[in-house]
């Protein structure tokens, strides 16, 4: 027999229990309102103003009519002028720029001449979803870009046949292979959530124990403990790494064109950061499911923000702004780019700076957050 | 048990001296042979550099030292004072007995003085450190053994040796740990999940971590509760064994029978300190006089009793009528009338629960004068 005295009894309880712990409640409230805003504000699949490099070798007025016709597109906004086909690569390499546009020095005369002019455009492909509308939105420079200053005798070149031609290249993963792109990206998010949420219930657990009464009692020092409780993840972290990348490789055949220093390095900061950053919050949570939440909350920007599942140039600045704040947004970074780019340790440089900057601020906030006493 | 427990230290002691030992830790052994006490435990603690005091430590003197000496403790969480201006001294290898009821501060006081919490404000040492400032240094020379199990109930008996161990950078871990469990008579299941372990058997595993480094004062949060009579007697023999060595203890009990049991007792309440010294001296200077009433009905008595002028407290045990007060002629006057002919009185001297009860009763009359 249902009673429901009893089964008020233990509901009012559950109630009770619910508003005791206020964090969870928090929790469960903030939750469903960051996901909100995340994914309604700051998810935008057809990114545009992507930052694009140009080298003009041709300072004709065709020229300037082209990359204006580019960035009234609203998919280009010209941010690097460079001087050198070097310092073009450089850019897209690093990741500072998604395009990069040369007009060849015969462009102007090859388009009088009606000799097949030609503008060439390197995507950075790596995200295919990043480029995509903006490489479609390329298909009608041609036929519109110069149509006003085709006029007297050059009127023939207007459309209809088009004046000249826009070669686009792919680089770095020219079949658009989504796969190339989402399981290097894998790497940071898998690792961020075993790694974060692993460490993260560590402290939380002795509390909850009471171990952490008779831990305190013994002389053991806040760096000995925070070394001796990360160090045997760091290996768990190593295992999943190397786990991943050689499915990466053995199932979807995911390029691997070098850059393994930049790649190893990146890796080590990254898993430093993520054990620290659990540290940092088991030493905030009082009890293992605030931990679990707080880590279940650090994943939300990780997953979303980081450029991983979106575009990162497609999200508004405000997004970015927090996006670059996530080490897993570095990380995605230095893999992509040395698995997909080949990028060495110099053009991973600020990515890997980003991430040692993340261990050493997280590891100094868990550092000052340990207390030796119960105080 | 007593006997076994007393025999360890001395073998681990001679191989220091003549074997890993040297070295650094040679003035120290030099010292610790010149003094009275060279069986004391703490003489392990100080054979390994580590845990070697950077500055002499008053101790090192004779037996009358204070291994506990401080003075106005404070410490208040929040709004709620737990400790005021507590003060206590305690000598070297004395067991000292610390009483008073729940919430009287017990557990801060005793995590102040090893180092777990920090006072608010106070004065004094512990084993010759700063009690404010030195904590790390206590922290090396203390053994606490907290009133909850809190050893890892998923790692093996050894294992928590082991680690224990390690955390205090013993020397010898090894031996220090199998000399521990034979003690403990655990030898065989050394393997056993300390979580399986029964409440006696965890109380005498925490023991023997609380001391493996060999600290020279003990701090003991309420060790015997919910522990049978049996494991409580043993238990306390080893307390006793600890002390003989030159170990100090301070031990926080509920239990009249474990108070008998030390060598002095101090009874805390509301933070303060209300009775101080052996448990003859606290019954003597309480000035109680307690009679029992023993016959057909001396048990329903203790009601009216209560209520009359110069009767304290009135309070059946199984049959017996126990009844005090301070005021003699108050006191047998309130009973001439009860002196009936099936009843026998008879006066006794007052036992130490009858004294706590007494103090706080005190205390709750100032604080319905003070309202």
């Amino acid at each position: 027999m249902l009673s429901l005295t009893r089964t008020w009894a233990v509901m009012s309880k559950e109630f009770v229990q619910l508003t005791r712990d206020r964090l969870t409640y928090a929790m469960i409230l903030l939750l469903p309102i960051v996901q909100l805003l995340l994914f309604g504000y700051a998810i935008n699949d057809d990114p545009r103003h992507l930052p694009t490099a140009v080298l003009v070798q041709d300072n004709g007025a065709f020229s300037r009519s082209i990359l204006t016709a580019m960035n009234n597109s609203g998919y280009f906004d010209i941010s690097v002028q460079a001087r050198s086909q070097h310092e073009l690569d450089r850019a897209l390499e690093r990741g500072e720029v998604q395009f990069a546009v040369i007009i060849p020095a015969d462009f102007t005369e090859r388009v009088v001449r009606g000799d097949a002019a030609q503008v060439l455009v390197e995507a950075d492909a790596t995200d295919p979803s990043a480029t995509s509308g903006a490489v479609a939105a390329l298909a009608s420079l041609p036929t519109q870009a110069l149509t006003r200053d085709l006029t007297g005798p050059l009127a023939a070149r207007r459309p209809g046949s088009a004046p000249f031609e826009v070669v686009v290249h792919r680089r770095y993963n020219p079949e658009a292979i989504t796969a190339y792109n989402i399981v290097p990206g894998l790497l940071g998010v898998i690792l961020s959530m075993t790694l974060v949420m692993m460490t993260s219930q560590g402290m939380a657990r002795e509390r909850e124990r009471g171990t952490m009464e008779s831990l305190l009692s013994t002389p053991v020092r806040p760096l000995e403990v925070m070394v001796g409780k990360l160090a045997p993840y760091v290996l768990v972290g190593m295992l999943q790494a190397a786990v991943i990348l050689v499915m990466a490789r053995v199932l979807f055949d995911v390029p691997m064109s070098g850059g393994w220093l930049a790649l190893i390095l990146g890796l080590m900061l990254f898993i430093i950061g993520s054990l620290a950053l659990g540290f940092l919050i088991s030493t905030v949570a009082k009890t293992q499911l605030q931990a679990m939440q707080m880590s279940f909350f650090y994943m939300l920007p990780s997953i979303l923000l980081s450029g991983f599942m979106f575009p990162f140039r497609g999200m508004p600045e405000w997004a970015q702004a927090i996006g670059v704040t996530v080490p897993v947004t570095h990380l995605l970074r230095v893999v992509r780019g040395s698995l997909l780019k080949g990028v060495g340790l110099e053009n991973a440089g600020p990515s890997l700076f980003a991430l040692a900057l993340f261990v050493l601020v997280v590891g100094t906030l868990a550092m000052l957050r340990y207390r030796t006493t119960l105080d | 048990m007593s006997g076994s427990r007393k025999s360890t230290p001395l073998p681990l002691e001679g191989e220091g001296v003549g074997g890993r030992g040297g070295g650094s830790p040679l003035p120290d052994m030099a010292r610790e042979a010149a003094s009275s006490d060279a069986a004391s435990p703490s003489a392990l603690s100080r054979k390994h550099p580590a845990s070697t005091p950077s500055q002499p430590s008053p101790l090192e003197g004779e037996g009358s030292e204070k291994v506990i000496d401080v003075r106005g403790l404070n410490k208040s969480f929040g709004a709620l004072r737990a400790v005021k201006d507590f003060g206590i001294r305690v000598e070297r290898g004395r067991i000292c007995g610390f009483l008073g009821p729940n919430g009287a501060g017990k557990t801060t006081t005793l995590r102040m003085l090893c180092g777990l919490l920090t006072p608010d404000s106070g004065e004094g040492t512990v084993l010759g450190y700063d009690v404010m400032k030195q904590s790390q240094a206590i922290k090396r020379r203390v053994g606490y053994m907290t009133q909850k199990f809190s050893l890892y109930e998923d790692l093996s008996i050894e294992q928590n040796l082991t680690f224990t161990a390690r955390v205090h950078e013993l020397d010898r871990r090894r031996e220090r740990v199998q000399a521990a469990l034979d003690r403990l008579r655990l030898t065989e299941r050394r393997a056993q999940l300390a979580g399986n372990l029964s409440g006696g058997w965890k109380q005498r595993l925490a023991l023997a971590a609380a001391t493996l480094h060999g600290p020279d004062l003990l701090l003991l949060d309420e060790p015997t509760a919910g522990v049978d009579p049996e494991a409580r007697r043993t238990f306390w023999d080893e307390i006793h064994a600890l002390a003989a060595e030159g170990m100090t203890v301070l031990v926080s009990t509920h239990y009249m029978d474990e108070a008998e049991r030390c060598h002095e007792i101090a009874y805390v309440m509301g933070g303060r300190t209300l009775a101080r010294g052996t448990a003859d001296e606290v019954i003597d200077s309480s000035g109680l006089v307690t009679f029992h009433a023993e016959g057909p009905g001396a048990d329903r008595l203790g009601r009216e009793l209560r209520d009359r002028p110069g009767v304290e407290m009135a309070a059946a045990f199984g049959t017996v009528l126990h009844v005090s007060g301070r005021d003699r002629a108050g006191l047998e006057a309130a009973i001439a009338p009860y002196r009936q002919p099936h009843l026998n009185w008879t006066e006794t001297r007052p036992t130490l629960e009858d004294v706590f009860i007494q103090l706080i009763h005190d205390i709750d009359a100032e604080k319905a004068k003070a309202a």
